[in-house]
This record gives C-alpha cells, sequence and structure tokens, in this order.
C-alpha cells in the first residue's frame, strides 16, 4: 500500500523534471562527433582515398559486415571495392580503431532506415567522401615506406635518402 | 637422448640438435630470425638469446644463443629469465629502428614472421626517434616482388637461394648497416627455386607477385592440402582461395617428399585454374560447327543418348585423377579404356612400373634421395623436369661435407662450419646427360653422350659392379675404365642413388638405371632408385592399365567403336597432328572432359566443364609410388563439376549400371575392389565422413572476414556456403581446427604463429614427420626377396649419320609443361622454340645462335631458332618439347636439318 502510494508520488514528481525526451524528427538531438553512426571512407589532406585496402576493419569486424578487394595504382594501394551491409553492422566502432590509416570513421548519422535491406548495403561509393573527417592533417603515405608517385624512397617523413649499395663509405 | 633443463622444467631431447631446435620441438616459444630448420644455424640475428647456466647453484648464467648451443645433457637454461627477456627485447628494437611503417600496405602483414617475433618479446612501442635508411626496389621478374626496406639482414635469402639451391644471382651488397639484398641490377631472379625466397625471408621484402595482384590476407584464404600438378614428384602443396578463386599456392610441408620448398613451377603454375580459357558451362556443338553453352540436363542427355549403343570408347589421362580415370574406365568398360599417353611414353612408363615392381632397389622418396652419399643421373636433366629433385640432389652432395664434419666434431647444424670444413667435398654426383645441365655446377664428373650411349654407360657401370650384370661389347678402353671408376664411387656408398627417368629420351637407359642399382643391390648395397615420370598421375595411370592410344584410333577407324570420350586430355599433345586428325575425324561423336579450351576440344561435340584440381578431390600417384589425396578447395557454383561425378551422371542418365557412386569413398572401395593392386589409396587420407569430437574440418581460419557482406550485393540473406560431400571439410569458418591427421592440414597455424613457421606446432620434432606420419601411401614397393633378371638388350653404340640428326628432347622448366604454361606469370618465362646444335654441326650449316633452322621431322617441316649447346655431343640435337605452338613428336628420332629458307628467316 505504502509502496504503490510512493510510486504514485514519484511519478507525478516527473511533472516537474527537465523533459528528456525531444521532438525528433523536427527537433534533432546534440550528438558528440565521437558518436558511432553511419560509417564513412575519408580522404587524406591531397585529396586522395584515405584507405590502403588492409583488411583490417574487416578482421575486426565482429559481425564480420565489411567486405573489400586490393588493387593498386602506381604502387599506390587502393580497395577495388568496399562493402559495408548496414544491416549486419552493430556501429560497435572496432573498424575504426583498427584502422591504421584513419580511413573508416564512425559519424554522428543514424539516420539510415530504410524499407528494404538490400538498400542498406553501401558500397564504395556511397562510402566515400571528400574530406578528411575527424584527423585533419594525417596522411598514411607521408609516413610509410612504400613509393607513390610524386614520393619517391627516401621522401617520407624522418627517411634518409636511398642507400648508394655500391658505396663502401661508413 | 640427453636431458636438459628449461626454467625448472626437464625435457627429452637429441644432444645433437641445438637448443632452439629442441625447445621448438617442444613446443616452447624462443623468438628466432636467422635459423632455419632446413638451413641449420649461423647465429646473425642475435634473437635466440637465452640464459644459460653452469649448475643448479649458478644464480647469474649467461646469455647464449640457443640455436648456436649444443642440447648437451644437462644444460640448464632459462627462457624466460628477465635479463634473456630483456637482451631479446632489446634486439627486436634494434632490428625495428629503420623498419618501415608498412604493415598495412605489406603483402606478409598478417603473416608476418616479423610481426609474430616482435609481439612475442613485447617490444610494443617505438623509441626511436630518428631518421630511417631507405632502400631502391628491384624488378626481379614476374614471381617475386621486391620492397628492401623491410629487411632486418637476417641473412636467410642469400643462405637458401645460394648456398641451398645453387642460384648466383641474388647476393647481399654494400657494407655495415646498408647490406642489400638483391641482384647486380634488375632483372629476372634465374633460379627456378626463387619462389621459396617469399617463404624463407621472415619479413615482406620478398612477396609472390601473383599474389599481390588480387591480395588477400591469410586470414582470409581458405586452404586445401593439394597435390602439385606440374610434373611427376607430387610435392604436397596448398592452393588459397578468396572470392571463388585461386589466388596463391603454399608450400604444404610433407616430411618424406618436398619438405620446405617448392619449384617456381609449382608454386606460380595455377594460374591456369583463373585462365581466360577455362570451361565454366557445358558447351554442345551445333549444326554450324560452333559451340553453344548449354544446360547440363541438355548435355547430358545428348551424352546419354550417344552411350547407349555401348560404342563408347575412353581415353583416360595422366593429369586427370585416379577416379576420374577408373570412373571412365567403368563406364566405358576395362577393355574399351585406353591409357592417354603417347605409345612410347606407355612402354616406358611400363617398364617404369616393372622396376619399382620387381625390384630388387626401392624407389626412394625424396628425402631417402636427400640422404644418399652417392648419385648417378642418367639421361635425365632434373632441374627441367623433375625441378624439386634438383634440389634435392644439391643436399646429397653434401653428404660428405656432413660426415667431414662429424670427425671433426662440428655439429651438423652449424651451418657455416660445415661449409667451410666440406667447402672442397663433395659426395660423388655422376651425371650422363645428352646436353650440360643447371647441376653440373656440383658434378664430380659429367658426361655428355647420345641416350644410347649413356645406356651403354649404365649398363657398363652395372656390369663393372656385379659381372653377373651383361657386359657392353665392344667398349673402348678408356669407356671401360670411366666405369670402373663410377662402380667403385657407388659401391663405396652407404647408401647410393640411381637416377634416371622419362627425361632421358629411351626405355634402355631406365633399364641401364635398373641394372647399376640391382647390382648395387646385389652386392649388399641399400640402393635406391628414382625414376621421374613426365605428369602427377603418370604412374597411377600406368598402374591402372589400359590400351595404347594407337588401339584407340584402330578402333574408332575399324567402326568397332562410335563415340569418343577423352577425360582431360588434349590428344594433340600426344600423338603427331596427322593421326590426331584422323583419329578424330573417325570417330563419330567425341566427348570432351576439361577444364581448359585446347585443340581437342574444338573437335567435340559435347564439352564437358571438368574441376581442375582446386574443384576436386582425387588421388595421384607420384613418381615414388606414393598415393596422395587432393582435396576441394572452391565448391565451384557454376557448371564445374568433378570429371568422375560428371561421368557418373552420364552413366545414370544413359540407365547403365556401373560408374554409379554418390561420393568419392563409394568410389575408392569400387576401385580397391576392382584393382587390389590399388585398394590401398584408401589410406591416402581420412573418408568423408571423418569428424573431431563430432566436426568437420574447417577450410577457412578462424578469423575469415566479410561473410555477411560478401554477398551482399548480390543477396541480402547470406546463404549457406556450399558442402563439399566428398571430403571432411566444411566451407567456412566453423569447424575443427587443431591436429588432425597429416593429410588434412588446410593451412598451418598456431597461436603466435601466423606465419608459415607456425609449421614447428605440427611436427614430432621440428624438421621431422608431421604428427601422426607423413602424408600419403606407397602403393608400389619391390616384393620381398624380389631379385628380377637384369636387362640384356644394350643398345649399340651411338653413331652419326650424314646428314640426319638424332633428335633428343630439350625438357623445360618453363613451357615444357602444359598447364603450368597457361599461367600468365610462367607464360613470360616461357622462351620460343629453339633447336640446340653442336657448335661444329651449326658451322656445318653455317648458322649462329639464333637463326632459324629447319627441322624436318615425322613428315613435316618445323623452323625453329637455332640454339648453340657447346655440350651437346656431334650428330645430336636438342628439340625443346611440349612448348605451345610445337607439334608433338615421339623422340628421340632421326631427322634432317637444314638452314631455313630466307623467306622463312625473320
Ligand atoms: S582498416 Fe582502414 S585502411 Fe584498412 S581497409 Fe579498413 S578502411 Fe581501409
Ligand atoms: S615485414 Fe612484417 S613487420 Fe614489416 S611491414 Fe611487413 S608485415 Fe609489417
Ligand atoms: S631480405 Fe628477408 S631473408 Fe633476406 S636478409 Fe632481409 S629479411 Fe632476411
Ligand atoms: S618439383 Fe614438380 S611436383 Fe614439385 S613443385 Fe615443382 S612441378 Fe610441382
Ligand atoms: S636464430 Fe639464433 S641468432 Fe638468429
Amino acid at each position: 500500500m505504502l509502496s504503490a502510494l510512493r510510486t504514485l508520488w514519484l511519478t507525478f514528481l516527473h511533472l516537474f523534471h527537465r523533459r528528456e525526451t525531444i521532438r525528433y524528427p523536427e527537433q534533432k538531438p546534440y550528438l558528440a562527433p565521437r558518436y558511432r553512426g553511419r560509417i564513412i571512407l575519408s580522404r587524406d589532406p591531397d585529396g586522395e582515398e584515405r584507405c590502403v585496402s588492409c583488411y583490417l576493419c574487416a578482421v575486426a569486424c565482429p559481425v564480420d559486415c565489411i567486405s573489400l578487394q586490393k588493387t593498386a595504382e602506381d604502387g599506390r594501394w587502393y580497395p577495388e571495392f568496399f562493402r559495408i551491409n548496414f544491416s549486419r553492422c552493430i556501429f560497435c566502432g572496432y573498424c575504426e580503431e583498427a584502422c591504421p590509416t584513419y580511413a573508416i570513421q564512425l559519424t554522428p548519422d543514424f539516420e539510415m532506415s530504410e524499407y528494404e535491406r538490400r538498400n542498406l548495403v553501401y558500397e564504395k561509393e556511397d562510402l566515400l567522401i571528400s574530406g578528411t573527417g575527424k584527423y585533419p592533417g594525417y596522411s598514411f603515405y607521408r609516413v610509410s615506406g612504400l613509393a607513390i608517385p610524386g614520393k619517391d624512397k627516401g621522401e617520407a617523413e624522418g627517411e634518409e635518402p636511398p642507400v648508394d649499395v655500391k658505396g663502401l663509405l661508413p | 637422448m640427453a636431458t636438459i633443463h628449461v626454467d625448472g622444467r626437464d625435457y627429452e631431447v637429441q644432444p645433437t640438435d641445438n637448443l632452439l631446435h629442441a625447445c621448438l620441438s617442444h613446443g616452447l616459444d624462443i623468438p628466432y630470425f636467422c635459423w632455419h630448420p632446413a638451413l641449420g644455424s649461423v647465429g646473425a640475428c642475435r634473437q635466440c638469446a637465452v640464459k644459460e647456466f653452469r649448475g643448479e647453484d649458478d644464480r647469474a648464467g649467461r646469455i647464449v644463443m640457443s640455436c648456436m648451443t649444443p642440447a648437451a645433457d644437462g644444460t640448464r637454461l632459462s627462457i624466460a629469465e628477465a635479463e634473456a627477456v630483456a637482451f631479446r627485447k632489446s634486439i627486436i628494437e634494434w632490428l625495428m629502428t629503420n623498419h618501415p611503417h608498412d604493415c598495412p600496405v605489406c603483402e606478409e602483414g598478417g603473416e608476418c614472421h616479423l610481426q609474430d617475433m616482435t609481439l612475442m618479446t613485447g617490444h610494443s612501442y617505438r623509441r626511436y626517434r630518428f631518421t630511417k635508411r631507405t632502400y631502391r626496389n628491384q624488378y626481379l621478374g614476374p614471381f617475386v616482388g621486391h620492397e628492401m626496406n623491410r629487411c632486418i639482414a637476417c641473412y636467410r635469402c642469400v643462405r637458401f637461394y645460394r648456398d641451398y639451391a645453387g642460384g648466383r644471382d641474388l647476393d647481399v651488397y654494400a657494407a655495415h648497416n646498408h647490406v642489400y639484398f638483391g641482384r647486380h641490377e634488375d632483372g629476372v631472379l634465374e633460379s627456378e627455386f626463387s619462389g621459396n625466397l617469399v617463404e624463407v625471408c621472415p619479413t615482406g621484402v620478398f612477396t609472390d607477385r601473383t599474389l599481390a595482384n588480387v591480395y588477400t590476407r591469410k586470414w582470409d584464404l581458405k586452404g586445401a592440402p593439394s597435390v602439385c600438378v606440374h610434373c611427376g614428384l607430387g610435392c604436397n602443396t596448398i592452393p588459397n582461395a578468396r572470392y571463388g578463386e585461386v589466388r596463391r599456392i603454399l608450400n604444404r610441408y610433407n616430411g618424406e617428399v618436398n619438405r620446405y620448398f617448392l619449384c617456381d613451377r609449382g608454386r606460380f603454375g595455377y594460374g591456369f585454374v583463373n585462365g581466360p580459357k577455362r570451361i565454366r558451362r557445358p558447351l554442345l556443338a551445333q549444326d554450324d560447327g560452333a559451340a553453344e553453352p548449354v544446360a547440363p540436363t541438355v548435355a547430358l542427355g545428348r551424352w546419354a543418348s550417344l552411350l547407349r549403343d555401348g560404342r563408347a570408347i575412353g581415353i583416360g589421362s595422366p593429369r586427370a585423377s585416379l577416379e576420374a580415370n577408373f570412373a571412365l574406365r567403368a563406364l566405358v568398360g576395362p577393355e574399351r579404356f585406353h591409357a592417354g599417353v603417347a605409345d612410347a611414353e606407355g612402354r616406358l612408363l611400363e617398364t617404369v612400373v616393372a622396376i619399382l615392381r620387381d625390384g630388387p632397389a626401392p624407389a626412394a622418396s625424396l628425402r631417402q634421395a636427400e640422404d644418399s652419399d652417392a648419385v648417378l643421373v642418367l639421361g635425365e636433366d632434373a632441374p627441367n623436369t623433375a625441378p624439386r629433385l634438383a634440389l634435392t640432389l644439391r643436399q646429397a652432395v653434401r653428404r660428405a661435407a656432413f660426415a667431414l664434419a662429424e670427425q671433426q666434431k662440428i655439429p651438423h647444424w652449424q651451418d657455416a662450419a660445415v661449409r667451410d670444413a666440406g667447402r672442397d667435398v663433395r659426395s660423388p654426383l655422376v651425371i650422363a646427360t645428352p646436353d650440360a645441365t643447371r647441376l653440373d655446377d656440383i658434378a664430380m664428373a659429367t658426361l655428355r653422350g647420345a641416350p644410347d650411349d649413356i645406356a651403354r654407360l649404365g649398363f657398363a657401370i652395372a656390369h663393372a659392379i656385379d659381372p653377373a650384370a651383361p657386359a657392353v661389347e665392344g667398349l673402348t678402353e678408356s669407356a671401360r675404365e670411366q666405369a670402373e671408376r663410377f662402380a667403385a664411387l657407388l659401391q663405396a656408398a652407404a647408401r647410393p642413388l640411381v637416377v634416371s627417368g622419362y627425361g632421358s629420351g629411351g626405355e634402355a637407359v631406365i633399364r641401364a638405371a635398373a641394372n647399376v642399382a640391382q647390382a648395387l643391390r646385389r652386392t649388399g648395397r641399400d640402393a635406391r632408385i628414382v625414376l621421374t615420370v613426365p605428369e602427377c598421375n603418370s604412374l597411377g595411370l600406368a598402374l591402372m592399365g589400359g590400351a595404347p592410344l594407337s588401339a584407340a584410333h584402330a578402333a574408332l577407324r575399324d567402326g568397332r567403336a562410335r563415340t569418343l570420350i577423352v577425360l582431360e586430355n588434349d590428344l594433340y599433345r600426344r600423338a603427331d597432328r596427322a593421326s590426331v586428325d584422323a583419329m578424330l575425324g573417325a570417330a563419330e561423336h567425341v566427348v570432351v572432359l576439361d577444364h581448359t579450351l585446347n585443340e581437342t576440344a574444338y573437335h567435340a561435340d559435347i564439352v564437358i566443364p571438368a574441376g581442375t584440381f582446386v574443384e576436386a578431390d582425387g588421388t595421384f600417384i607420384s613418381n615414388e609410388g606414393r598415393a596422395q589425396r587432393f582435396f576441394q578447395l572452391i565448391v565451384a557454383e557454376d557448371g564445374v563439376k568433378e570429371s568422375w561425378r560428371w561421368l557418373n551422371e552420364a552413366a545414370r542418365a544413359a540407365g547403365k549400371s556401373n560408374a554409379r557412386w554418390d561420393t568419392l569413398d563409394d568410389l575408392i572401395t569400387a576401385l580397391g575392389e576392382q584393382l587390389p593392386a590399388l585398394a590401398a589409396i584408401r589410406d591416402a587420407a581420412p573418408a568423408a565422413d571423418f569428424r573431431i569430437a563430432g566436426n568437420r574440418i574447417r577450410s577457412a581460419p578462424h578469423r575469415y572476414s566479410g561473410r555477411t557482406a560478401i554477398h551482399a550485393d548480390l543477396t541480402v540473406h547470406e546463404p549457406k556456403p556450399p558442402q563439399n560431400p566428398d571430403a571432411p571439410y566444411t566451407n567456412s569458418m566453423e569447424g575443427y581446427y587443431g591436429r588432425m591427421p597429416p593429410a588434412l592440414y588446410p593451412f598451418f597455424w598456431a597461436p603466435s604463429w601466423n606465419s608459415v613457421q607456425a609449421l614447428n606446432k605440427f611436427q614430432d620434432e621440428v624438421g621431422g614427420a608431421l604428427h601422426g606420419g607423413d602424408p600419403g601411401v606407397r602403393v608400389i614397393e619391390p616384393r620381398p626377396g624380389a631379385d628380377s633378371d637384369y636387362a640384356q638388350e644394350i643398345p649399340r653404340p651411338f653413331a652419326r649419320r650424314d646428314g640426319e640428326w638424332l633428335v633428343v628432347p630439350q625438357y623445360r622448366v618453363f613451357g615444357s609443361e602444359e598447364l603450368s604454361a597457361l599461367a600468365a606469370a610462367v607464360a613470360e618465362r616461357v622462351t620460343g622454340p629453339s633447336l640446340g646444335l653442336n657448335p661444329e654441326d651449326a658451322a656445318m650449316l653455317a648458322v649462329v645462335d639464333g637463326d632459324a633452322v629447319a627441322l624436318e621431322l615425322g613428315g613435316a617441316s618445323h623452323v625453329l631458332s637455332a640454339q648453340i649447346r657447346p655440350a651437346l655431343p656431334r650428330g645430336v640435337a636438342a628439340l625443346s618439347i611440349g612448348l605451345p605452338g610445337l607439334p608433338a613428336v615421339a623422340l628421340p628420332a632421326w631427322a634432317r636439318i637444314l638452314p631455313a629458307p630466307p623467306e622463312l628467316r625473320t
């Protein structure tokens, strides 16, 4: 009896609390930049695709919803295709954690409902954005040892010029 | 046996091993780089440090390199001791100072020994803040990629390439911390074993270029135990697939056969599986001659109507599995089954079978061959006909060095010391071939002669060993002395070996080899013999038997047969064009089962899409007589099916009661009942109902990724992976993985060991047999007490003819074998057809190297490029054979050679 009355009282008090529910969709909630919503693929500061098709996101994904294939052009690795099945994705963010190039990022957009499940399968064209996303300055190829057009051997950050294998000087 | 104490526990070890080897054999983890079970220790990398204590009271101990310290009885050591741990960690840190930030774009990533060892030592944070050394890379040919920045200077590559495989064009350049592993300039790696660098190098410096184009990480690659289809040695392989496509071949360790290494033909020849000429759907010839794809039921219906009149004959194939050949044999009837090899080759194979069966010398496995301390090669150009055998013979000549080292108390694994001590000693290797071979550099003696002269030498050696063996008439004094010298060398050996085979160009040579082995046996030596055969199942087909090819022609010509069924065989490679044309013309209907369109298929009424070695299960019998099972890797979802299953379905459609089995195991049981000599193939691997704790074995690694996305572009409903009913595998990552019967390993992986070196965990002792024994069963052993009579027919000495040359076959490691030549990477290495000539003969013909010459052989004239071969005897010409664009000819044969008419010279 007493507890029933107490419950009624507590419920009554809620009438005077600050309202948490908002009038979505007219009103949008605030989501932090690190919110884990729709996944995108970003570009490096030079506007090139960041993803080097290393497969680490795919292997990190606990529901195995990422599938891709590596290809290369002039020494630069790219995904030939990159597919995320969002009907399986649990937005855990492991792919982002695993990505060594900051290519794959989760964004604060969660509005991706579809009537047809197959419309939740995103290909690279659907994922790739034109900016750098959360990590503006980073470019993987500036630190990696691979030579790509415009960055020869020895021209990455912290690299010495290539060794002259015929030289015997100490 | 010795006892060593490791971190307070006792282990029984071989005192002749080193500590690293001993600890790894017991499953203990010690990081290492430069040591390799097949290459021994050099102590270069300092990664395998452990602490050794002088006795129970020694608390301080001292750091030693475990790979350089003998596992002497009573040794006390610690792997976990703090100073040793710190030492190993700092070594990796040093190795990593220059290492590029490459793992995401490195083909080694995920199966990198350096990654594994870095994790194992706990080096996880880079403190070094200065600049990194860089290198330029080289173009090394279509097989192996090069990315020198990743090198940790362990020296394994040059030790394998130069010291182990005898290569010349890979070396170490520059000095101090600038050492560079590569060629003196860009260019194709010459050695036919270069592909092993991919597995030997513990980092991503040398990587598989055929994989790089369609790169996939190891964790995403499905695997299946398989057997190489590119020669008769039967090396064990693991083909890897992703997205339904084969993407590389890895070595699959078999302690008795290929052990750690493959040849490049075997490793890179798989490209034909994905080739543009693959047959993927049944084809039916239309009235206008064009072939149209049809539904399987249509093709089967048509085929069945041809079978009903009972006048079909079949031609089997030495590159098809025993099961496929048996299914064809059952469908058409044993007496209507023909072996799909040239008649001469069929006779040669029968001789080989007879020699191996009647003994007394048993066939040597490759491991036994490696243990031989004297080798006589008669006629065989092993580097081109059976490449892995050549690598084995290179190790066999080191027996003397090992023996000398043992006398000097140098342990066998002290690689540099053994090589130093044995610099000038080699076990005898005598090579008698028509032309120079790439093994000549390690031979004690080389002899050049026509096949008949080589046979005579063999017979003379046999007679010198055992006077009961027939003597050779008309031998010159020097030839007799030479034979006696070689006989003495073989007799002085404990385990002599005789090598011959299909490359020798004649049965007489093989019989001579058998006489030598027999003479050695009769005089109490533990002699063995290796006889090479051309294709992966040549010996299996020979054991199954079958009428010769010419009999098939006769049956068709006489009207005894109307329909010809050709199983996985391009007849134009078996006999000359005219007779194949005539044979196919005589057949009213031709049914071809094959995986790749070839000339024979163009003459077919019905073409049936057969599975290659990755789309089928089956058994091959290697030249050693070892039956080995290969398992289906890709369950094809288009029309492609195993040949035996197609034949089985055709039998059902035609209402026949023979040739009807539901599974491969039923077929194998029937095969064993009808051909008791082959019944043992059942034991080559466990049956399809084999389970471990109720589970099938998984064909994909446990972190196989993307399975809810791979097919999502087609359907989001995630279809169940197709199941292979003939093998105990799942077609996915679900299922058992761990210790299993050795014939079943679909890949090698162990926790913390992602690279190929995980293999250590699956061997009884590192470098020994796989747990549970090496895979495969020998189906030919000499009958106990067998002692056949010596072969008596000794050929007459070779005599030159005026205006004619004896044309002998010249095999090429790249090009002579049908399937590998279809692979794009191998095709890049195939050079055009040529005719080798002795310089004096060439001068007589007024041709120089590269000139066009016309070879008139078998009624046809072929224009070839002349190749001056100083070693060839006069009067003998060497024709490159099996190459694309060259007709099949039976060799050796006499032919006329003329300078090509000017209009044909290009
Ligand atoms: S982890 Fe990053 S770089 Fe690697 S494949 Fe995924 S998105 Fe591309
Ligand atoms: S060699 Fe190994 S550690 Fe080095 S970049 Fe390649 S994967 Fe990474
Ligand atoms: S290239 Fe590879 S095998 Fe050769 S020294 Fe460097 S790391 Fe070792
Ligand atoms: S030696 Fe023969 S069986 Fe072995 S890998 Fe080479 S081609 Fe294949
Ligand atoms: S493995 Fe022992 S020093 Fe390299």
